[in-house]
């Protein structure tokens, strides 16, 4: 085993022990969101698919490279970006409505 | 490794710090947002570092780049436009597509890097192989189970549990054919023994997701994730990244903690979900209702007096809701509730929605605030207390049968319904839940029915409770 792969899998271990404990401390509330910003942290990928670029030199080479940049791409722009959306959802105080729809049959009458 | 690379691996570990302290930062909800702003920073400083080191290189040649630039920004077309068009009630069949393409990618990845040292040096043997396998096999399940997820999802697919017999031997026979091959090019480089991986992989995804039912996709998108996650850390393997492998491992493991909650949350193992065909109907019922007990229905008006004279009311949302489109209507209702001075809450079970935390979207995006959104736990001391528990759509998660042992439900946990003053259950008709069992607590006598689809249910409650109190 290469000093290399050692360090690497220690990296993988640590990480993913870090994962537990942060991950752990999301409440319910957010685990839809937190799926959400977690799967644009694997659009991390996209460096992979840029980095074929490096040795690319063939037709399978290039649609690979391709293929992989198109899919890592939507996952990492689409994923931050619905994550974003959501989260700013998320307010401690309702807003108050914007006056899309006034409401006129329901206010005939004075409120008590 | 050169001085260079070796900076710009530790600009790449600066980015997974980003992406920690990201996810640290959605603790809770005030802080969420500028944590996902610091993962962003991250994503842009990995992309950057990227960037830097292809140029370093100087071997991308110009049909590399144009290839590349133009995947980017179709790929980054395609996600933007999605991600700013989708419906909230749609957020599970996006996620799943995410984590396909993910996975996708990471395959992809491992297949290149394959072909090519088959090409130049005859194969790759050895311990970069075994992870070049292993991201090949898990990034091809991810992609087409998350495929077949989304499908059923979105209702292309049906979401009943698909079985037919022999389909858990095919299964067992795609596996063994994938690992296999796998072990094959352990010491035999081999580009056919690669397409059979691939294509075992591609085919055990698929079967593997069909025979899982509808109710259980939240167990299964958080274990797809968990999945994508696994394949990005083994491309970082593969191509020796410090960032894939870390954020690979982080997703991994969220995916998994996910995985966890929501299989407990419906009291089943994974095994058992994986095995599929639950709710079918070929279990005994034993549930404790008599043959000839009787159900209460109420009437708009009775059920507004009820909750415009409580001081304090619990609102139980369960998928139905959001499958009626009522969340907008159910906020309306609560907002009239609390204009009264009545203490509105919502009990939200793990498994409401059709994702992890699926139902606190929709309600936020319904303009709930969130202090108001109770996980189960929170919750349920608070029944005894709430003059009105109004249920909306949700079915065994209220059922006071999974307390007792012997039935379908037995030890999944619940919220308790029961113990409130009174209970108002909407519903469209007498139909059995998910697990095909009569819910006792209809016929509970302090429970009424109001039989109604949801969104027309609380327009005409909504409507009731101005007219008492307007």
């Amino acid at each position: 085993m290469s000093t290399a792969l050692v360090t690497d899998l220690t990296i993988f271990i640590l990480a993913l022990l870090v994962g537990f404990e942060v991950i752990g401390k999301v409440p319910a509330t957010l685990h839809t969101p937190l799926m959400s910003a977690t799967n644009s942290i694997h659009g991390i990928v996209l460096a992979g698919a840029l980095l074929i670029g490096v040795t690319a030199h063939t037709v399978v080479g290039y649609i690979l490279a391709f293929i992989a940049a198109v899919f890592a791409s939507a996952n990492v722009v689409g994923g931050y970006v619905v994550t974003e959306r959501m989260l700013k959802m998320f307010r401690r105080k309702a807003q108050p409505q914007v006056p899309a729809q006034p409401q006129p049959e329901l206010d005939g009458r004075p409120r008590s | 490794m050169s001085g260079f690379t070796g900076g710009i691996q530790l600009v790449y570990v600066l980015a997974a710090a980003c992406f920690v302290i990201g996810l640290h930062l959605m603790n809770s909800p005030a802080t969420a947002r500028r944590g996902n702003q610091v993962s962003m920073a991250g994503m842009v400083i990995a992309g950057v570092a990227t960037l830097i080191l292809m140029i370093h290189y100087g071997t991308v040649t110009a049909t590399g780049w144009i290839v590349l630039i133009s995947g980017v920004l179709i790929g980054s077309a395609i996600g933007l436009y999605t991600a700013r068009t989708v419906q909230m009630t749609a957020m599970p069949q996006l996620v799943s597509a995410f984590n396909a393409v993910g996975g996708g990618a990471a395959a992809l990845i491992a297949i290149y890097e394959y072909i090519e040292a088959e090409a130049n040096a005859g194969g790759v043997l050895g311990t970069t192989t075994v992870f070049t396998l292993l991201d090949v096999i898990i990034g091809a399940v991810t992609f087409s189970g998350s495929i077949i997820a989304a499908g059923k999802l979105q209702g292309i697919i049906g979401g009943q549990p698909i079985t037919f017999k022999g389909g858990q031997l095919l299964n067992v026979a795609l596996a063994v054919v994938a690992i296999g091959a796998a072990a094959f090019m352990l010491t035999t480089a081999s580009l056919p023994a690669l397409l059979v991986v691939v294509l075992a992989s591609l085919a055990f995804g698929v079967m593997m997701v069909l025979p899982i039912g509808g109710a259980d996709m939240p167990v299964v998108i958080s274990l797809l994730n968990a999945f994508t996650g696994t394949a990005v850390a083994m491309a970082g393997f593969v191509i020796a990244n410090w960032a894939l492998i870390v954020a690979g491992a982080l997703v991994g493991a969220s995916g998994s903690i996910l995985t966890k909650l929501m299989a407990d949350a419906m009291n089943r193992s994974l095994a058992n979900i994986i095995v599929g065909g639950f709710g079918t109907g070929d279990s005994a019922v034993a549930a404790a209702v008599a043959a000839d007990a009787q159900v209460r229905s109420i009437a708009a008006d009775d059920a507004a007096i009820q909750m415009a004279y409580a001081s304090k009311v619990i609102i139980v949302p369960g998928y139905g809701l959001a499958a009626a489109q009522a969340q907008h209507g159910v906020a309306e209702l609560a907002k009239t509730l609390e204009e009264r001075g009545i203490e509105v809450s919502y009990a939200i079970h793990p498994v409401a929605g059709r994702m992890p935390g699926h139902m606190n979207v929709l309600l936020a995006e319904a303009n709930v605030p969130y202090p108001q959104l109770m996980e189960m736990d929170e919750i349920n001391p608070e029944f005894g207390r709430a003059d009105v528990a109004l249920v909306i759509g949700a079915n065994d998660v209220t059922n006071p049968a999974a307390r007792r042992p012997g039935n379908d439900i037995s030890g999944m946990p619940i919220l308790d319904v029961d113990q409130a003053k009174s209970i108002i259950v909407v519903k469209r008709s007498m139909g059995t839940g998910y697990a095909g069992m009569e819910n006792e607590l209809y016929f509970d006598p302090k429970t009424s029915m109001y039989f109604a689809d949801a969104k027309k249910a609380m327009a005409e409650l909504t409507a009731a409770v101005k007219t008492l109190v307007g």
